[in-house]
């Protein structure tokens, strides 16, 4: 505690020991202004320099589109196919580090101190760690991924099931079948949520337990001590702002258009930039009420009632689809995912190149890029929670979920596929590739097709709201220098802005260049993260267990 | 006439407060009853306190330092919310509930343009308590 603490007769904190002896005050380096009528309380110079970094780069991209896009594209190419080795051994290392935090006293500690209580129950904490951490991805990827691996990316040399004419060869399709399922398990398993458990758990404890500012660079302070407060830290906030927008509002456009297909889809609705404008205006606005009616009243009811949709959904689909078949495979899907889960974690030594390079490394890339928005609203909401219960509620847990979503959703697809040459999804991930329509083709083949289709757009729609809200407060913690009490107009002002980055971006092209941009994050934020590592053991080691 | 008398406070900005504890403590010397300081934090660390239990340290050391100052009986009451801008005015409900004073007293700024868009605390406070508030500019 400060010297200027102790002097107004504060005694110290009960229950959390480990509190950071730092003279820096939360809110130190803001600036406290208004705007007319509007407060502000922002940090400086972090909200500044990522707000006008971001309108810089979404004027260079549109003006420079031609030039840019190939650019931001060959980056994301180079570090996904030459650093995927180190993508590859780094997701291996947040793995084996949650599993030890599981089973050493390390996982003990508690998250806010040995006398916190959790602050959520347990169906509200995962229903937002959820739909935050993955729930979109699930939707897009859900059919077309375990589809695509078992007829196409032949991960670890399992060989298709098709022949050259789109033939089946009967001999190669129980071993093409569970190899697709068990790269889809290992692309939405252990590993990414891995990723988010570092990151989410460093935030948590650096700032629950050792009284630092909710911020990315706080968890640096066992590195750069004092200068955390200095350039080092503001350069790692101004990134993880500028991952987090842009890893949204390319998202939201590239929602935007997949949603749009499916409306093209299910009602006739003509695809159209003034129907995707709407589609984004419409989210944005969605989003904007729940930021205004705060973590409890908005974004949680929102991740609940997700949730819940996302539940009717996978029950249906398990209902109409072959039932049998994929409640026996959830078993035989987590015994491939078992099986080959150590084999798919070596970069070296492997072939399938296009698998490996392609899928798996930019996921990972992609997920870290993504982690300081996930950990930090992870980190906000887990409060409470022990290091043991917090790494493996969101380590196994989310797993098995993604298990079970993938078996239904991708196992009937499979179904689909194999069973009938004239289905849907076969037209539309092997004969016409159109990923977007993927998991409508699956439903088409099954009954009341207009019914869940529209469930699954509304579903697809709410997940982006339930992103864009819980990432306005996640932007507008980071440049209010952690604090989570800014004025109302800030996060206002982020979530708007998300939404008209999205707009200009839809308008102007250049979505595809500017989210290669954000997955390029993931590199410099896997370094970050691999420190992290670090910081959270020397974090825990002051801590009582 | 009353019973306790609820003042609900923003301890960083404890400067600005003067005004409506005068008010307060006159009234509270004039019936003689107690009044508690209310302010609503998170337990994420804030510029204030790192944690909820310095936080509220710190509240019961502000109660005290105004009660020597006025020459009133005091206390603090913390109220701790997950997302304090958007629940300040649920949150100081529910401290008025808990507490079972019977006036608030009410700091608050003079009305513009922003609260058109968003009503002041004290005005929300005042259209939804079921006890007397006075809200002073």
């Amino acid at each position: 505690m400060s010297d200027n603490d102790s002097s107004q007769g504060i005694p110290d904190p009960e229950g959390a020991a480990g509190i950071i002896d730092t003279n820096y005050e939360i809110g130190q380096d803001n600036i406290e202004t208004s705007v007319g009528p509007f407060n502000l309380d922002v940090h400086n110079p972090v909200f500044l320099i990522s707000g006008l970094t971001v309108v810089a780069f979404v004027f260079l991209t549109l003006a420079f589109q031609t030039e840019v896009g190939p650019l931001f594209d060959a980056l994301r190419k180079w570090l996904t196919s030459g650093l995927d080795w180190f993508f590859i051994l780094s997701a291996n290392v947040f793995v084996i580090v949650c599993l030890v935090l599981i089973v050493t006293p390390f996982g003990n500690v508690r998250i806010g101190g040995k006398e916190a209580d959790p602050d959520y129950s347990y169906f509200g904490w995962f229903a937002m760690l959820f739909a935050a951490g993955m729930g979109i991805g699930l939707m897009f990827f859900g059919v077309l991924e375990p589809v695509y691996h078992m007829a196409f990316s032949e991960p670890l040399g399992v060989a298709s099931p098709f022949d050259a004419d789109g033939n089946i060869i009967p001999e190669n399709v129980a071993a093409a079948k569970a190899m697709g399922m068990a790269a889809t398990i290992f692309h939405w398993g252990l590993h990414p949520w891995a990723i988010y458990a570092v990151v989410a758990l460093a935030l948590a404890l650096f700032s629950f337990n050792k009284g630092l500012p909710l911020t990315m660079r706080s968890v640096f302070y066992p590195i750069f001590g004092e200068r955390t407060w200095g350039w080092p830290g503001h350069i790692i906030d101004i990134l993880a702002v500028f991952a987090t927008l842009f890893g949204l509002a390319t998202s939201l456009g590239f929602g935007a258009q997949q949603a749009n297909a499916g409306l093209e889809f299910v009602f006739g609705i003509p695809i159209s930039i003034t129907a995707q404008v709407i589609l984004i205006i419409g989210i944005t606005a969605v989003a904007l009420i729940s930021v205004l009616r705060g973590l409890d009243g908005g974004v949680k009811v929102l991740s609940e009632i997700n949730m819940l949709i996302a539940a009717l959904l996978l029950v249906f689909v398990i209902v109409a689809g072959p039932t049998g078949t994929l409640v026996s495979s959830f078993f035989s899907n987590l015994g491939a995912y078992a099986r080959e889960v150590i084999p798919l974690s070596m970069p070296f030594g492997r072939e399938d190149d296009g698998f490996r390079q392609g899928w798996t490394s930019f996921y990972w890339a992609w997920w870290i890029s993504w982690s300081p928005f996930v950990g930090m609203f992870i980190a906000r909401v887990s409060r409470g929670r022990t290091v043991r219960e917090f790494v493996t509620c969101v380590l196994i847990i989310p797993t098995i979920v993604s298990v079970l979503w993938m078996t239904a959703f991708g196992g009937t697809a499979i179904e689909q596929v194999l069973t009938d040459s004239g289905s849907q999804v076969r037209e539309y991930v092997i004969a016409s590739y159109s990923p977007e329509l993927s998991l409508f083709g699956m439903l088409a083949d099954l009954p009341m097709a207009s019914i869940t289709s529209f469930i699954a757009i509304i579903l697809v729609i709410v997940f982006f709201v339930t992103s864009s809200d819980s990432g306005s407060l996640v932007i507008d913690t980071i440049t209010a220098g952690g604090k989570v009490d800014a004025p109302m107009s800030q996060r206002v002002f982020w979530c708007t802005f998300e939404g008209l980055v999205a707009i200009a971006l839809l308008i102007g092209g250049g979505l595809g260049a500017l989210q290669a941009m954000a997955v390029s994050t993931g590199f410099p934020f896997t370094i970050v993260l691999l420190l992290a590592c670090y910081a959270i053991f020397k974090g825990l080691w002051d801590e009582p267990r | 006439m009353f019973k306790k008398i609820l003042i609900p406070i923003d301890l960083s900005h404890a400067d600005r407060l003067e005004k409506s504890v005068s008010a307060a403590a006159y009234l509270a010397k004039m019936d003689d009853i107690p009044v508690v300081f209310a302010a609503v934090t998170s337990a994420a660390p804030g510029a204030l306190a790192h944690t909820p239990e310095e936080f509220r340290a710190k509240l019961d050391s502000f109660a005290a330092t105004q009660a020597d100052k006025h020459g009133i009986t005091a206390s603090g009451h913390a109220v701790f919310s997950h997302d304090p801008t958007a629940d300040m005015e649920h949150a100081l409900l529910t401290a008025i509930h808990e507490s079972g004073a019977d006036l608030v007293v009410m700091q608050t700024h003079i009305p513009n343009l922003s609260d058109h868009v968003w009503p002041s605390n004290g005005g929300r406070i005042a259209t939804h308590a079921d006890v007397s508030v006075f809200l002073v500019r």
